[in-house]
């Protein structure tokens, strides 16, 4: 069995937000409609993204850290938004444990977002239905696109290589061994959702010799 | 959570309709069985009217919840797993069996007893099913700690069945003196027992302690992890949805709102006319009380914490 997912390395990301304006600029143009940007110049400004990248301060100062922590559905293995939906709307792909919903068959009731613990999923103001992260679904089994170029927006974006796309349920995959070999974890883990995404931690960098 | 005003009318609503039926059936099986003056035809079957109206304006007012109601229909699939299908498949359901109740009374005797009968056990299990339906909605939600809880459903089915008994009781003190008196003491009952529920779910969430922390959220193992911006300035879903945005003092207020005009005020109100039932009194004290739970309800989304508000702390 295949989840595809993404793994996020903290120890690079710069706060960039190239991952941000990437991931809405393809997911704004696809076939599924704009992902709207309501009253844009004017006050109460207000937007849908699939994507975020925010910035933590850890520790005391002045012996602080910053952390900018990109942030996005993490396509559980468990999902809690999925079993609520009434429609059926909401759904967890079999082949690839790619969590998706279904915009023609959404009835905007935002129950979903009510049974998400990371707040991942944003209806769509416009649309009045629910939108949220599909690893870049319509791009990455898109033959007419080169092999390189099969991978979410997000993740071609990244100016540090912070974000690693691929199969956590193969053990040998860039990201399986990422996570295993670099102590990957999940957000949140006391809910059981069991994240597909995973995050890895900050490294302690010292002098080295060549 | 941000109360939406399209739920709170809804499940208030459906919630008096939900309890009149329950209690007009209860009366309608005390006469039966000669404990109380049998109830008359009409009064039976305008009640369930009243109840299907009550219904009705909820169904209404719940359209104004859905991004795209015309599309509601496909919410009766799910009902393998969702607590909100369910809802959606038992509310129509007890609908048509109040409906049924009411045609059978109203043609009054000439129709068997026995169909009055099934009509009227049908719909008090399905209007005690839509209970349980509604609070699971909430209580099915591990993360939402306020909610995840059995005195949820508790609380909506005695909620629900102390403002339907009260509307009962006007409405046969009104129509049905020789019932006035028992009416009135099920109401005053059933708005203690809600109290009770409701006070008894105030006292375990002030006890909670949230289970998810900064840490927990990006996976940083320190003292202190704070957010320093959340990534834009601008406002989204997630800003808006979770958040209530009142201070402290507005929800302590609401709450000793909703404590006084939902149980103390009908309470009283009922303890002074327990002699002597006017209906117009009673009829005072259900809309007072449906103002309360109104308030509870508010009250009941508000006081629930979201842990995703953990990643929407900071603007900048």
């Amino acid at each position: 069995m295949t989840q595809l997912a993404l793994v996020i390395d903290l120890n690079v990301c710069v706060g960039c937000h190239a991952c941000v304006t990437s991931c809405k600029e393809w997911n704004t143009s696809g076939e599924a409609g704009p992902l709207p940007d309501l009253n844009p110049y004017g006050a109460g400004t207000m937007g849908t993204f699939f994507n975020r990248v925010q910035t933590w301060e850890v520790g005391e100062f002045p012996l602080t850290e910053t952390v900018h922590f990109p942030k996005s559905c993490l396509h559980c293995e468990e999902p809690p938004c999925v079993p609520v939906c009434p429609t059926g709307a909401s759904y967890k792909r079999k082949e690839d444990g790619i969590v998706l919903v279904d915009y023609d068959k959404c009835i905007g009731c935002k129950y979903c977002s009510w049974a998400c613990p990371y707040g991942a999923r944003e209806l769509d103001a416009s649309q009045k239905v629910m939108k949220k992260c599909t690893l870049c679904v319509d791009r990455i089994y898109d033959a007419g696109l080169s092999e390189a170029d099969r991978k979410p927006a997000c993740v071609k974006a990244c100016p540090t290589n912070a974000r690693l796309f691929g199969d956590v349920h193969d053990p040998q995959s860039e990201v399986s061994v990422a996570i295993r070999e670099r102590d990957g974890y999940a957000l949140m883990p006391e809910w059981g959702t069991r994240p597909a995404n995973q995050y890895l931690p900050r490294r302690r960098t010292g002098p080295s010799l060549p | 959570m941000r109360p939406a005003y399209s739920v709170i009318l809804l499940t208030t609503l459906i919630g008096a309709a939900q309890g009149l039926f329950a209690v007009l059936f209860g009366l309608e099986l005390a006469g039966r069985a000669g404990l109380l003056p049998a109830p008359g035809h009409g009064f039976l079957a305008m009640g369930a009217l009243a109840s299907l109206g009550l219904l009705g304006a909820g169904l209404v007012a719940s359209i104004f919840h859905l991004g795209r109601p015309a599309r509601g229909w496909r919410a009766f699939s799910q009902w393998r797993t969702s607590w909100l299908s369910r809802e959606i498949l038992v509310l129509p359901g007890f609908g048509i069996a109040a409906l049924a109740y009411a045609v059978l009374h109203g043609m009054g005797a000439t129709t068997p007893g026995g169909a009055q009968l099934v009509a009227g056990l049908l719909g008090t299990i399905l209007a005690l099913a839509l209970f349980v339906c509604t609070g699971m909605i909430y209580a099915c939600l591990p993360f939402l700690r306020e909610w995840h809880s059995p005195l949820t459903v508790l609380n909506y089915l005695l909620l629900g069945l102390a403002s339907g008994s009260t509307l009962a009781a006007a409405f046969s003190a009104a129509a049905e003196p020789a019932l006035a008196v028992a009416t009135s003491g099920c109401a005053l009952a059933m708005t203690l027992a809600a109290f009770a529920g409701r006070a008894g779910s105030l006292v375990r969430n002030a006890g909670l302690h949230p289970p998810s922390t900064p840490q927990s959220a990006i996976g940083v193992k320190h003292a202190r992890v704070v957010q320093v911006t959340q990534g834009f300035t601008a406002q989204a879903y997630n800003t808006r949805e979770f958040f209530h945005g009142r201070s402290p003092g507005v929800l302590a207020g609401v709450k000793w709102g909703f404590l006084v005009l939902a149980f103390a005020l009908p309470a009283a109100i009922l303890v002074a006319g327990l002699g002597r039932p006017a209906a117009g009194t009673i009829a005072l004290a259900f809309a007072i009380q449906f103002v309360g739970l109104l308030a509870e309800r508010w009250y009941f989304f508000a006081e629930a914490k979201h842990p995703q508000n953990l990643y929407y702390q900071c603007v900048a």
